[in-house]
This record gives C-alpha cells, structure tokens and sequence, in this order.
C-alpha cells in the first residue's frame, strides 16, 4: 500500500483527498503549537473510512473500470506475494522469449503447491512499459499454457489472475499468431485434469482475459470488469467516437454485479472499503480463503468430471430465441 | 492489393464501405450528362460488376460461372453461404439445420439504434436468419456438416446464436459421425451480446474437444476477412485451417495495429499468404479446388 503522501486520487476520490489534506494540516499544526489535535484528526480519519464506504456503494459501471484501473491497485505479484509463500517465478515460453506482462510460478497456499498465472502491469511509467501495461504477446499465452500444462504434468491446482487491457495488437503479435495463441488456451483450459479457479482482479478485456480464463470456477473481485470489449473500443466501433465510453461501459453490463446475475461468473469477492488500493493486505486475505475453500471443493471430483462440468458450464452460456419451425 | 476497408464498421451492423464507395458517388469530373438519348441502353441493375482489386469488369452470369473468382487476377470475391453450399454439397442439396435458433436483444443493448431493431432491420432485408448457417449433406462421397458465416448479417459478427449453431453442429458430427467444416467469414465479436459474445469462444471451443475425443475431423476453412473471436478460437482450432488466397485473417484489425504502433503496415500483411508463411495455415486453398481438397483430406482422415 503506498505511504499516504504518495497516494493518487480518482476524480470521484477528491473528497477524500480533501479530507487527507486537512490531516496533514492539522497533524502541521499539532506539530508547530504543540497541542493536542489527536481528537480532530481521529474524526477526520472517521470521515475518511466514511467516505471510502460511501464513494464505492454508489459506483457508476465506468467508474469501477476507472477503480480497476486505479494506479495504486495491487497487480498478480502483489497478490502471490501476499497469499503465498516460496513463490518460485518461472520464465519464458520456451520457444521466443519471455513475455513480462504474463507472471506465473509455483507457490504454497496454505501450504498447498499451486501454479500461480497472471497478467502483470507495472506501478509506474518505467515498469509500465516493461510490462507492456499487462498487454500479453502470444508468447504471454504461449508461456502460461506452459506453466499449466507443467502443473497439470504434477497434478497441481492452476490460479489465474486476470488483469489485461486486452491481449497487444502489435505487428509481431500477428506475426506470432496472437489468435492461435489464445485459441489454443482456451481449448487445453477446457481439457486440463487439475482444478482450475481464474480470478479478474482488475480488468478483463475480451480474449486476452479469456486466454487465461477458462475454469472450473470464475471470479471477480468487487471492482473489476469483464466483457469482450474495452469501453473506449466499443464506443469507437458502435458510436463511431471516443466520447461515448461511459454509455458503452454501462451498455456493456460490464460490472460484477451484472456478470454474476447472467450466471458469467461464479462469485463476487469482496474488496476493503473504497478499493483494493487501500489495504493490499486485505485484499490478499479477502481472496485468499475463497481460493482454498473452493480448491478443496474442486478437489472433490475426478479430473473427468472436472473437465465434462467445465464443457457443459461455458456450454450453456448464451440467449436466443428458438421460433417454430 | 485490395484497397483498405474498415470491416469493423460491419460489426456496427451497417454496411461496409470502402473509402472510394464512399465518397465516389459525389465527386462528377465533367458536369452534366454526356451521352445522348439516342446511344442509352436499357441495362437490368447488377447485371455487371467490377472486381475490387483489378477493376475488371464482366457480368455476374460470368462471375458465377467462375464461382467468384475474378477471371483476370483470380481475386476471391466475398460471397455468402447459399454459394459455399453450392460449390461444396453435391448437386446443391443440403437440409439447413438449426434455423429456429434466432438472436435476441437481451440486454437490450442501444448504441444508435437498439439491437433488437438493427436485428429486426437485417432479417428484413435478407432472408438469412444469423451470422452462420450450418447445413448437412454430401461432399463427393462425403457426408459433412458445414457452418458457414454470412458477412452481410452485421458483419457476421459471432454472437450467441452462432455459438449455440455452433455446438449443435458439432453435436450432429457425433451423432453422425460427420466431418465438420467451418468457413469463416467475419469481422469479430457480437458487442451488443458483451461478454455473452465473449463466452461463446469457450463454449465453442469445449464442444470441438468433444470432437477431437471421438477423433472426427475438424476443418477450418479462413475466408476474407476472419477475425477478432474468430481467430481466437474455432478458427485457429482445426485440425486443419487453410485458407482462401488473398483473405485478410488475424486477432486484432489492421485500424487497431496501425493506431497502436504509429505506422503504416506493410504490404500483404495479415493476408493469407502471410499466415501461410509464419506457419499458421496448412494450406492455401483456390476456391475452384476446394470441394476436391476437402473431399480427398477426409478420404484421407477416413483411409
């Protein structure tokens, strides 16, 4: 979690900058004059939770892709380092290169052996870039089938973080075959023998979610999003401009919320109060207890009963209308 | 080269035009009408028609005769499933299958017009019901069921009902123990379905690893242009995926590549050839060859 100065603010987060701001006065103040101010500052600090709970019960569905975008949130590693131990982070698609904006390795939850994989984006410009903003190549998805296909050989549970703008729509990535890449994902996903639970934990645009997506069990963390578009690419396809993103995101249906009542996704869990970005530490230990009871459910079946429930869960997603003949 | 188009502009549900299309029809180098009375003919509307990429100019009668291959420069014209059956299904016949399964508005999503009325707007003016018809019958000495995409219903765009047809298909292969082949023809995701659209390159892709485990063979067959969800799932997933000559085929649309890394892209590529050439594609196949090429693979699958 970042030291309080550092801490960056969404639009919507003002207040609470405001109230942060008046803290930091008054702690100045207590400082230089000597007096006791503790009483109005633990007020303020009231506020402050107040606040958080308040701004995240009256979410907008743009303004949660806004909190899943937040600078400060916790990407894949933060997550793995804070639910697991003797995380061993593996590299490389054993074929290209090693793509950085695709982690993953084994780990112990709760001294369980599992293969950690995410999609992984960097906490400031220059690791930005290095992770290529959580944009995989298809080597990305090349080295995340690999790491699957290795705990599936030692019959260990996989857990994905999904974390992604979308796969990059780079010149290379064609070149590399990023459809076949993410094709072929989605097609071993379907078949692995072990347990498989895949988490959005940020954003989850379109294929280059689902190349690490398919599960026995689906989650979404409370300020999240998933859908087969970006907002800002919707908008430029179906209404012809940029501007029309926050129509788009609410079109979309995007939201936890939404995608759990149309049976997309199993559950929604939980974030501290006002986001992920403020306690880490919490956000780790909401998700993690779900991780484990839901592996130790998983564990339950055979890997062929696994994999037929799996087939027939996405299987039976879709709407039409059967007219008569 | 074919000139550039914004296939994504279908994805919208309108009709695709190509820059010159567009503004062609307004711009007049001489003004007035140059030809007398006397010298005009009476000619039926559609009866000609110009090859985009040579500009060759013959009649559709001829065309089709050519099955939609420019007979000067060989360009594979974007043609819809009632042709693909004609070429592939012996003698023209085939029983449709899955037509009652029909799209439906259930987000009721509204970019500039609602989806239910661009639905209802596209069954109006053809009499396609989806962006993908699946048919059953005999290739050579065959019996395949075939799905084929239709570009012109929103630019067959893969949504729930292509998922569903989809898997029905794959469903009639088992029962029947016939080859599937897809030929695919589209620009992308369905976005008035959202993640449902999403979805469906899973469920699509769990019911062909049904196929694979009763080891009856899956065909992919590439048209101009396949992309986004296509390409990210039963597209790729053939047992073999070939491709017409010339199609424009890969993940994200050359608009969005050439946006992301501020450059012109080079030529030729994400065409055919080129997927052919980074080892992606089996094969390239004329469209003249196809009914022959695939009847001799699934002999040879069979033998």
């Amino acid at each position: 979690m970042p030291q309080a100065k550092n801490r960056q603010f969404l639009d919507f987060e003002r207040p609470i900058k405001e109230l942060f701001d008046e803290i930091e006065k008054l702690k100045q103040t207590a400082e230089k004059t000597k007096v006791d101010l503790s009483d109005s500052i633990r007020k303020l600090e009231d506020q402050v939770t107040e606040k958080r709970r308040e701004i995240t019960q009256h979410l907008t569905p743009w303004q949660k892709v806004q909190l899943s975008r937040h600078p400060d949130r916790p990407y894949t590693l933060k997550y793995i380092d804070k639910m697991c131990t003797n995380f061993v982070e593996l590299f490389g698609d054993r074929n290209v290169k090693d793509d950085k904006a695709m982690v993953g390795g084994f780990a112990q939850l709760e001294g369980q052996t599992v293969m950690m994989i995410g999609q992984q984006k960097g906490a400031n410009t220059k690791m930005r870039q290095l992770r290529n903003f959580g944009m995989a190549n298809p080597e990305g998805y090349r080295k995340a089938l690999r790491l699957m296909k290795l705990a599936e050989k030692f019959e260990k549970p996989i857990i994905t973080l999904i974390d992604t703008p979308g796969a990059y729509p780079g010149m290379e990535a064609e070149e590399r075959g990023q459809g076949e890449a993410i094709a072929r994902n989605i097609y071993e996903m379907m078949r692995l023998k072990v347990p498989v639970i895949c988490v959005v934990i940020g954003e989850g645009a379109s294929g280059g979610a689902l190349g690490i997506g398919v599960g026995d069990r689906v989650f979404m963390l409370e300020n999240s999003w998933y859908t087969v578009i970006s907002p800002e690419n919707c908008s430029s396809i179906l209404w012809r401009s940029w501007d029309q993103k926050e129509k788009a995101a609410e079109e979309l249906r995007l939201t936890p919320d939404n995608m759990y009542q149309f049976g997309l996704i199993d559950s929604i869990v939980p974030e501290p109060l006002g986001g992920a970005h403020w306690d880490y530490t919490e956000a780790a230990n909401l998700l993690k207890p779900k991780l484990v009871e839901t592996l130790k459910e998983l564990h339950q079946y055979s890997s062929e009963e696994r994999i037929a429930k799996r087939i027939v869960k996405f299987g039976k997603m879709g709407f039409w209308n059967e007219v008569p003949a | 080269m074919n000139k550039e188009e914004d296939f994504e502009a279908n994805l919208a549900g309108d009709e695709g035009q190509s820059e010159e299309s567009k503004s062609g029809w307004f711009r007049r180098i001489k003004k007035g009408i140059l030809t007398s009375t006397a010298e005009k003919k009476e000619t039926p509307e559609g009866l000609w028609t110009k090859c985009p990429n040579c500009n060759f100019i013959c009649t559709v009668t001829e065309l089709r005769e050519n099955i939609f291959v420019c007979p000067k420069c060989g360009h594979h014209h974007r043609i819809g499933s009632a042709e693909y059956f004609d070429i592939l299904f012996n003698d023209n016949h085939y029983e449709v299958l899955f037509e009652n399964i029909r799209s439906k508005d259930f987000l009721h999503f509204t970019d500039l017009k609602s989806y239910q009325k661009r639905l209802e707007e596209t069954w109006a003016k053809t009499d396609i019901t989806d962006s993908i018809r699946v048919a059953a019958g005999d290739v050579k000495e065959h019996h395949m069921v075939i799905g084929c995409m239709d570009f012109d219903f929103i630019g067959g765009s893969l949504g729930s009902v292509m998922g569903e047809r989809i898997s029905r298909a794959v469903d009639y292969s088992l029962a029947n123990r016939a080859p599937l082949l897809i030929i695919c023809k589209s620009g992308g995701a369905r976005m008035m379905e959202s993640a449902f659209s999403l979805m469906q390159l899973a469920k699509v892709s769990g019911k062909l690893s049904q196929l694979t485990d009763a080891k009856i063979p899956y065909i992919s067959l590439l048209t101009d242009p396949s992309f986004g969800g296509i390409s990210a799932s039963f597209g790729m997933l053939g047992d073999l995926n070939i491709a017409e000559p010339g199609a424009l085929i890969g993940f994200a649309g050359p608009r969005v590549i050439k946006e992301t890394i501020k450059k012109d892209l080079p030529e030729g590529f994400q065409r055919s050839e080129f997927l052919l050439e980074h080892g992606f594609l089996d094969f390239i196949v004329n469209r003249k060859e196809l009914k022959e090429k695939i009847a001799t693979l699934i002999t040879l699958f069979k033998g």
